[in-house]
């Protein structure tokens, strides 16, 4: 089925066979640098799935114009481009997501995901694949942060939805001991690298 | 002349860029695999970091600012360290060729690495006076320079071990520079600025 609709299969390979964070290993600074919680993990995904998305859309109608010599450069600037715009967003909107997710929002543009899905993807295909594309690559990029984040805030903190007290939930009452190391950087690594043997057996267990 | 002391020991240590801020996370997966390329790449790195650091900070204070265009910043600093770059490996292949064939393929690579964008960024944000910004970049880079130092070498032993199917490559490699990562931990507190 996936074989006949290139739309399904554009969609289905950014989230499950090409992974951005468990299959292909990119884009791991904000993975590690923003977990620490729920809603920051989330608030980047969504942040990122933005940027890739325009971009691709973009870079996918500009490709005929663009000199194969300087192309870099120019996808550099078309996703720094919308960089600015979801730094100025979440800034107006969002403002504490955005101090919590800190310096981690302008360094999207050198998230290698976007530029690497400009390169091998938008810069080959048509407008509306290039979009599906996107989207899939996304949501696959969100997945991952997502997982990671709520691993790690369930253990390091024993709540969902935090930090702000008033969203925070209690997952194990007030006696609940959590263990902060998963907070910490340290625990960023481990419960990474735990969560990646996770994810390759189940990939080999589903054979995919 | 303490501050700058602060600044030097606290980048190297107790915010190591790569263990604690996670910033350079790529390039300390990717090339870590041997000593010898971890080595190229960290000369690479102090070198473009300490440049990229000393330009922006300058481009930012003497031309963003008093134009009232701050928010160039990201698409600035981007292009200034991708020409950057792209200058420095011209003009190694000129000056010193030998150095040059060290360096080899991590040269452009950089260029993706955010822990450049981050120093460049940071030395703004956190309002470093000039000097102190060029000494950030360049504890910063040694503070990278460290970690991959160090785990290039754990990572040389790791080939002998007896590693979990499922956790081969990046899964262990991953864990392992959280135990690491967990040593640098030590240093917390240490020094503020």
């Amino acid at each position: 089925m996936a074989e006949h609709n290139p739309y399904v299969d554009d969609l289905s390979r950014g989230i499950i066979r090409e992974n951005p964070v468990f299959r292909l290993l990119l884009g791991m600074c904000p993975v590690l640098g923003v977990t620490a919680y729920f809603i920051n993990g989330l608030g980047m995904g969504l942040a990122t799935t933005a940027v890739v998305i325009a971009s691709n859309v973009v870079i996918a109608s500009l490709k005929n114009y663009i000199p194969a010599q300087v192309r870099i450069p120019c996808f550099i600037v078309v996703i720094a481009t919308f960089v600015t715009i979801v730094e100025m967003v979440l800034q107006a909107f969002q403002p504490a997501l955005y101090e919590a997710l800190g310096v981690f929002v302008p360094l999207i543009v050198v998230n290698c995901v976007i530029l690497g899905r400009a390169e091998a993807f938008a810069s080959k295909k048509p407008v509306l694949r290039s979009l599906v594309d996107g989207v899939g690559v996304g949501i696959g990029f969100t997945l991952a942060l997502g997982i990671l984040a709520l691993v790690r805030e369930i253990a390091g903190q024993g709540t969902i939805m935090g930090p702000d007290p008033e969203s925070a939930i209690l997952l194990f009452g007030e006696g609940f001991e959590p263990m902060g190391l998963f907070g910490q950087p340290p625990g960023a690594f481990i419960a990474l690298g735990l969560l990646l043997g996770f994810a390759n057996m189940l990939f080999k267990k589903l054979n995919i | 002349m303490e501050r700058l002391l602060s600044i030097i020991f606290i980048y190297i240590l107790v915010e190591n860029f790569v263990l604690q801020r996670f910033f350079g996370i790529c390039p300390f997966l990717g090339v870590s695999r041997k000593m010898e390329t971890a080595v190229g790449m960290s000369m690479a790195v102090i070198f473009v970091m300490s440049m990229a650091t000393l330009v922006t900070w300058l481009l930012y204070t003497f031309v963003l600012i008093p134009l009232n265009l701050e928010y160039l910043q990201i698409v600035t600093f981007i292009l200034v360290i991708a020409s950057l770059v792209q200058l420095v490996e011209t003009t190694l292949r000129k000056i010193s060729p030998t150095l040059y064939q060290g360096l080899g393929i991590f040269l452009p690579l950089i260029t993706t690495n955010c822990a450049i964008m981050a120093v460049a960024l940071l030395a703004v944000r956190e309002e470093f006076a000039f000097i102190e910004a060029v000494v950030f970049g360049i504890a910063a880079s040694i503070g990278f320079s460290l970690a991959l130092v160090i785990m290039a070498g754990i990572r040389e032993r790791l080939e002998l071990a007896d590693v979990p199917e499922v956790l081969k490559g990046s899964a262990v490699t991953l864990i392992t520079a959280g135990i690491l990562s967990l040593a640098f931990q030590g240093f917390r507190g240490m020094l503020t600025l």
